[in-house]
């Protein structure tokens, strides 16, 4: 049996050959009401996922059965445009989701990503054609940054505190704590005035 | 060694470096209802407190309702993100701007109005739209809630450098080519992913004579290209606008000689990427799919999706998509779709001079009798500069709904949303399925597009109402 750790997933792809999909479409605004960072798996892609009468629409990817168990989206490019919510972030990873693949992220979800460990791993265009339309499972190792398709090995490029805090859940505050002194010393040398 | 403005804020701005992050130190906080709770949790989980509560401010703006302040909030969902923003506030010691406060707004629309927002800083919110404050010539960008945490524990922010974007906008305006035209014009031109990456410094003739409101409008936008900030460089319209405000700082004028020196582009400085626009022959500019990108002349009509897509198959499925979920017919003339709804407001367009502009086309007339229009003030004082001028009379008269301030049906989380088919003129940024309202259609326009919709029921080229000045 192969265990699952962040640093190892094996699973099938969920396909959504969309580009430019945006937080609004990955949460929309009805569930940002909540307070906290947990329960908002169910209102992944809601409007995507149910009609108005709450229906489930059969034609979405993720109310197709074969996908139900999967960690791995892969989709188009500019992933995670507009709104800067974190939420988009907590429904993925709720949802079950671990990994997303894409040939681009845009600039604030991508960071959002990392702060929960999710990671967001970025490809040609020529891989994704290949993985959207592949039906079994896929391996990806964090530690070897290599995603396997049956005997084919890709590698990715990620920042190295960005894969640490993945595989080991960085606390950032605290490591900025580290540097208190210099936060102060800048603070004494700052000519920006206090707002109030 | 020459430098952009942006590096120069950067570099003055930074702590330590550790590989390619770089911890930065944040001069301004801004936070808001619907991204703060969680982050102040976090807090109180580990124990932790406020470093810097006196460069930090909050608002309500995006779940607060518009129609009457005195009234209680019927959706309890939003009465208590709005409580546990207050409840938060008090508890850390944060100044809040609350419901009933005379300083109430849009973030980003207070920001600037009460000298909070300065040249030369590092601004971020969490809030994409934070963009906008780059128009001060301030480093401001959006996060998202564990970032937000991370700056109010420690009033820094862990950030790796972006490339630098230069646009040039030159060329003639003519007074109906509003600055929404023209920043809709420039991401119908590099596409919504096209400053992904970047901070985009914008530059030319056209952003010199840019009202400093006007500014505000294309740096707000540019996260609707993807880059992570907007920044023009300040000049005496920028000094002159924040001086005299509520929370203008009292070494302001020492300030304002250092900022002359240093705030701008060195003169040879190299951009990663470097783009011309020349806005002479633009015309008012119209959306008509589900991304900012997806915009024609008002003069055109809607594209066919295979000359849309020049032959890439993701983009023929995407404009194919769009115009099912618009409900549009390509071939039909812009002038030619009908409007249920007009909503002139949110932080891009929801600034006195965007109501005084679209006042002037609304004055004698009748909004059509079908299309029910609403007018969302930017912020408390906004709607008070308009009332003295006495615009609220000239929209009410004319059967617009006058409002309170707040995000309103830029995303409908307050009650203010487009019904599923609905389709609306909007001054609002993002056109995406179901942003104002499930099944709801936007289309997003200047403000004085807005308003010519309004009263006659489809759009219309605003130019033929604005015959005498060219």
């Amino acid at each position: 049996m192969t265990i699952e750790s962040v640093n190892f997933i094996r699973s099938i792809i969920t396909p959504l050959n969309k580009s430019n999909v945006d937080t609004d479409q990955i949460i929309p605004k009805q569930f940002l009401k909540l307070i906290s960072k947990t329960g908002f798996g169910k209102y992944l892609f809601y409007n995507w996922r149910f009609d108005s009468n709450g229906k489930k629409i059969t034609k979405f990817v993720l109310n197709d059965q074969i996908y139900k168990n999967s960690k791995i989206l892969v989709t188009r490019d500019n992933f995670g445009c507009g709104s800067s919510r974190e939420h988009a972030v907590w429904a993925l990873i709720d949802y079950g989701f671990k990994v997303i693949i894409a040939p681009s992220f845009a600039d604030i979800f991508y960071e959002n990503c990392f702060k929960n460990r999710l990671l967001p791993i970025i490809t040609t265009d020529k891989v994704i054609n290949k993985l959207i339309t592949f039906k079994s499972k896929m391996e990806i190792n964090l530690s070897s940054q290599t995603i396997k398709i049956n005997s084919d090995l890709i590698n990715f490029e990620i920042d190295a505190i960005k894969k640490q805090n993945i595989l080991d859940g960085l606390d950032y505050i605290g490591l900025t704590f580290k540097y208190k002194s210099k936060i102060e010393d800048y603070e004494k040398n700052s000519n920006v005035p206090s707002i109030l | 060694m020459t430098q952009t403005l942006y590096e120069k804020i950067w570099d003055s701005h930074i702590i330590t470096k550790q590989n390619k992050s770089s911890l930065l130190y944040v001069d301004r906080h801004f936070i808001h209802e619907v991204t703060s709770p969680q982050a102040f949790d976090g807090l109180r989980l580990n124990r932790r407190h406020v470093r810097r509560p006196d460069l930090t401010i909050a608002t309500v703006d995006h779940n607060v309702p518009t129609v009457d302040r005195s009234l209680p909030i019927l959706d309890q969902t939003s009465k208590i993100q709005i409580n546990t923003l207050e409840n938060n506030c008090r508890e850390f010691g944060i100044t809040i701007f609350g419901m009933q406060s005379e300083y109430q707004g849009i973030v980003h629309v207070i920001g600037p109005q009460l000298g909070i927002t300065l040249p030369g800083t590092t601004i971020v919110c969490g809030d994409s739209h934070t963009s906008t404050h780059g128009a001060f010539g301030a480093l401001a960008f959006g996060i998202g809630t564990s970032d937000v945490e991370h700056v109010l524990a420690t009033q820094t922010i862990w950030t790796q450098k972006s490339k630098s974007f230069k646009i040039i906008i030159n060329g003639k305006q003519n007074s109906a080519i509003t600055a929404k035209d023209i920043i809709l014009f420039i991401i119908r031109t590099i596409g919504t992913s096209g400053g992904t990456g970047t901070v985009i410094e914008y530059t030319g003739d056209v952003v010199k004579n840019f009202s400093m409101e006007q500014r505000m409008t294309i740096c707000n936008m540019s996260i609707e290209a993807g880059a992570r900030a907007g920044l023009i460089a300040p000049d005496e319209k920028t000094f002159d606008y924040l001086r005299n405000k509520k929370y203008t700082p009292a070494n302001y004028e020492s300030l304002v000689d250092l900022w002359k020196l240093n705030l701008h582009s060195d003169k040879n400085a190299t951009f990663d990427k470097e783009i011309n626009i020349n806005i002479s022959r633009i015309t008012p500019q119209v959306s008509w799919g589900t991304n900012p990108s997806m915009v024609s002349d008002v003069t055109s009509i809607i594209p066919y999706p295979k000359q849309y897509s020049k032959n890439d198959p993701n983009k023929l499925e995407e404009a194919k998509n769009a115009l099912k979920y618009m409900g549009l017919k390509p071939g039909t003339p812009i002038t030619d779709i009908s409007i249920d709804r007009v909503f002139i407001g949110s932080c891009t367009n929801a600034r006195l001079e965007d109501l005084i502009d679209a006042a002037k086309i609304v004055e004698g007339n009748k909004v059509s009798s079908h299309v029910k229009a609403i007018i969302v003030p930017g912020s408390q004082m906004v709607k008070k500069q308009a009332e003295n001028l006495g615009l609220h009379k000239i929209f009410k008269r004319a059967n617009f709904e006058w409002r309170e301030s707040g995000c309103s049906m830029c995303l409908g989380m307050n009650d203010d949303f487009l019904l599923p088919g609905e389709r609306c003129a909007s001054t609002s940024n993002r056109n995406f399925e179901g942003r104002q309202g499930t099944g709801g259609r936007t289309h997003l326009v200047s403000p004085i597009m807005a308003a010519a919709a309004a009263l006659y029921g489809h759009f219309v080229d605003v130019r033929e109402l604005m015959s005498n000045d060219n």
